[in-house]
């Protein structure tokens, strides 16, 4: 009986057979935290009366949610985080740098690692072949010093892609699609696991960005074959060394089977407050948008840049509806710079903010005023989520951001491409 | 035992709401409790009590990984939290953290908000005081049930540190 790519990796990394249902204790390649649940994770650390770092070499601090640092009080919590990396030797990226997840991806997953961090978006690089999951910050400390946590293996759901993205769709409507399907908890517990005939028709900025959303269906994890697109994004981040082939077995397990046609999709937005009330795009016309928000670890990456550059080119956003992007790493920030995007956006009325977080998760910058509706690329339109229980948030693709900055209202990008 | 009024919620509860980042950088959990449900239930920090039980559908504690959400939680007073299914980052936070959770689909069905419960953890039988109903939640495995009588993970681990080196 062969094997999902959950069970591949975490039997490599366990030792063991590691079937559906088992609990195993692996290896952990990769342990990172941010500086919302790292200072909570090093108090942890230090509480266990655990030392020093099992791996500090593959142990990375991230300041990525609130920067540059709005309070003095955050200031602090950064000051925390900077020592202990200063003290255990663990990896540190600071402000400026970029999203933890979209640097990990570009400088530090590999195909086949088990990573975990106090972060649930950590799925994140299981666009890359990863077993890559979200926990707590006592996980996460124990890890950090154990260098192996203990995993219930998942169930996965084998979920096949077929055709081709059209005009104005990309992977925020596939996965915002999917996630509408399954519900916001219909893959607790469990794995996502893409593949399928048009698998290469996803590129790899967009595999990341299905990878990101997996958990908002309660998702463990969510995991692309790393094949030879994965094997040339890694040539071209400078190392090609760290691929392998990752593939589940033809005659896998699976729980369940989805399809999806990439032909049929269209731009797909999900309203407040739960990411499973989606919607098309073009239902939602009429509905006023204050503020729209390119960027976050799921849609801040260079493609997603350039399809926002592209239709906004030469054109003005609407006069009530402000427009804030923030590129998810500084590789993104030069390269957007290089190829123009950012200048372009920023004459069409962007406000661009340092790679980081930005207003996600309602920290600093952009929180939304009472009764104010923000369209976002970002992954969560959670009640409060961006600062104010009082605002609302619609989550779409880059695209869709795009054309609802110019029109003011929920648009469908294909009205102005 | 436990022994408390149950607070109870709907489907989808999550640590945004239960625990919202503005206040991620406060780490005495009594002072995060001052917070906790803000968002969602103004009135709760009003109503509760020590030893409540707090309820919810499906997916409580869905979204952010934040470990402040079950120390919030319990802080404010909560024994346990009884819902049909939990999402799996706040699970494995809150046995570690030592906030019990327990999975009972019948419990939540025959409950309201206001109900007295008993519930005893080691048996897994929780009753609806109130309305003389007994349900049983699914047991944990043995070594999740050893890090919660270690009193979370943190105790867990110290204790197998010292041993170790024994």
């Amino acid at each position: 009986m062969g094997k999902t790519l959950a069970e591949k990796i975490l039997s490599a990394r366990s030792g063991n057979n590691a079937r559906a249902g088992d609990i195993v204790i692996a290896q952990v390649d990769l342990v990172f935290v941010q500086d919302t649940t790292g200072p909570l994770t090093v108090r942890q650390f230090q509480k266990s009366g655990l030392k020093k770092l099992a791996k500090p070499e593959r142990t990375a601090v991230f300041i990525d949610h609130a920067v540059p640092s709005p309070t003095h009080t955050l200031s602090n919590d950064h000051l925390v985080l900077r020592r202990f990396a200063g003290e255990t030797g663990a990896m540190l990226s600071d402000v400026g740098e970029g999203v933890c997840h979209q640097l990990v991806a570009e400088s530090l997953a590999r195909p086949g690692d088990v990573i975990v961090a106090s972060d649930s978006h950590t799925v994140t690089a299981g666009g890359l072949g990863a077993f890559a999951t979200g926990m707590g910050s006592s996980d996460v400390a124990v890890a950090m010093g154990l260098g192996k946590t203990w995993f219930r293996v998942p169930e996965s759901i084998r979920i096949t892609v077929a055709g081709k993205f059209q005009k104005g769709v990309s992977a925020k409507d596939l996965i915002l699609h999917l996630i509408g399907r399954l519900g916001a908890d219909g893959a607790t517990y469990k794995a996502l696991e893409f593949g399928g005939d048009s698998i290469k028709e996803i590129s790899m900025s967009q595999r990341f960005t299905i990878a990101n959303m997996a958990v908002e269906a309660g998702a463990k994890a969510g995991v692309f074959p790393a094949d030879e697109l994965t094997r040339d994004y890694l040539s071209e981040q400078g190392r090609g060394t760290d691929y392998q082939p990752v593939f589940p077995d033809a005659d896998a397990v699976y729980e369940q089977t989805m399809q999806i046609d990439l032909n049929n999709l269209e731009p797909t937005v999900a309203k407040p407050h739960t990411v499973d009330n989606v919607a098309l795009a073009r239902e939602l016309k009429g509905t006023k948008i204050q503020q729209v928000f390119i960027g976050t670890c799921t849609n801040g990456r260079l493609d997603d840049l350039e399809i926002a550059a592209e239709i906004l080119k030469g054109k003005k956003r609407y006069s009530g509806t402000r427009l804030i992007v923030a590129p998810a790493s500084r590789q993104v920030l030069m390269a957007s710079l290089e190829k123009g995007y950012l200048q372009t956006l920023i004459a069409a009325g962007a406000t661009v903010l340092p790679p980081g977080c930005g207003p996600c998760l309602g920290l600093h910058q952009g929180a939304l005023g009472d009764e104010e509706a923000c369209l976002s690329t970002s992954n969560r339109n959670f009640k409060g989520r961006m600062g104010n229980p009082r605002g609302f948030v619609y989550l779409g693709s880059p695209a869709t951001a795009a054309a609802t900055a110019l029109a003011g209202e929920i648009t469908d990008p294909r009205e102005v491409m | 035992m436990l022994k408390g009024k149950v607070h109870k919620y709907g489907a989808d509860v999550n640590t945004d709401v239960i625990i919202p980042a503005r206040y991620l950088n406060i780490y005495d959990a009594v002072e995060l409790a001052k917070h906790c449900m803000e968002d969602i239930d103004e009135d709760f920090l009003k109503r509760v009590a020590p030893g409540d039980i707090m309820m919810a559908t499906t997916n409580f504690g869905c979204g952010s990984s934040r470990e402040h959400a079950p120390m919030a939680i319990k802080a404010a007073g909560i024994s346990c939290v009884i819902a049909k299914s939990f999402a799996r980052i706040f699970f494995r936070n809150s046995i570690n953290i030592g906030l019990p959770l327990l999975e009972c689909e019948g419990a939540v069905d025959n409950t309201e908000t206001g109900d007295i419960m008993e519930v005893d953890l080691s048996s897994g039988e929780i009753k609806n005081v109130t309305k003389g109903l007994t349900f049983t939640a699914s047991p944990y495995p043995d070594f999740m049930t050893e890090i919660i009588s270690s009193g979370g993970l943190i105790e867990y681990t110290k204790k197998r540190l010292t041993s170790e080196r024994v």
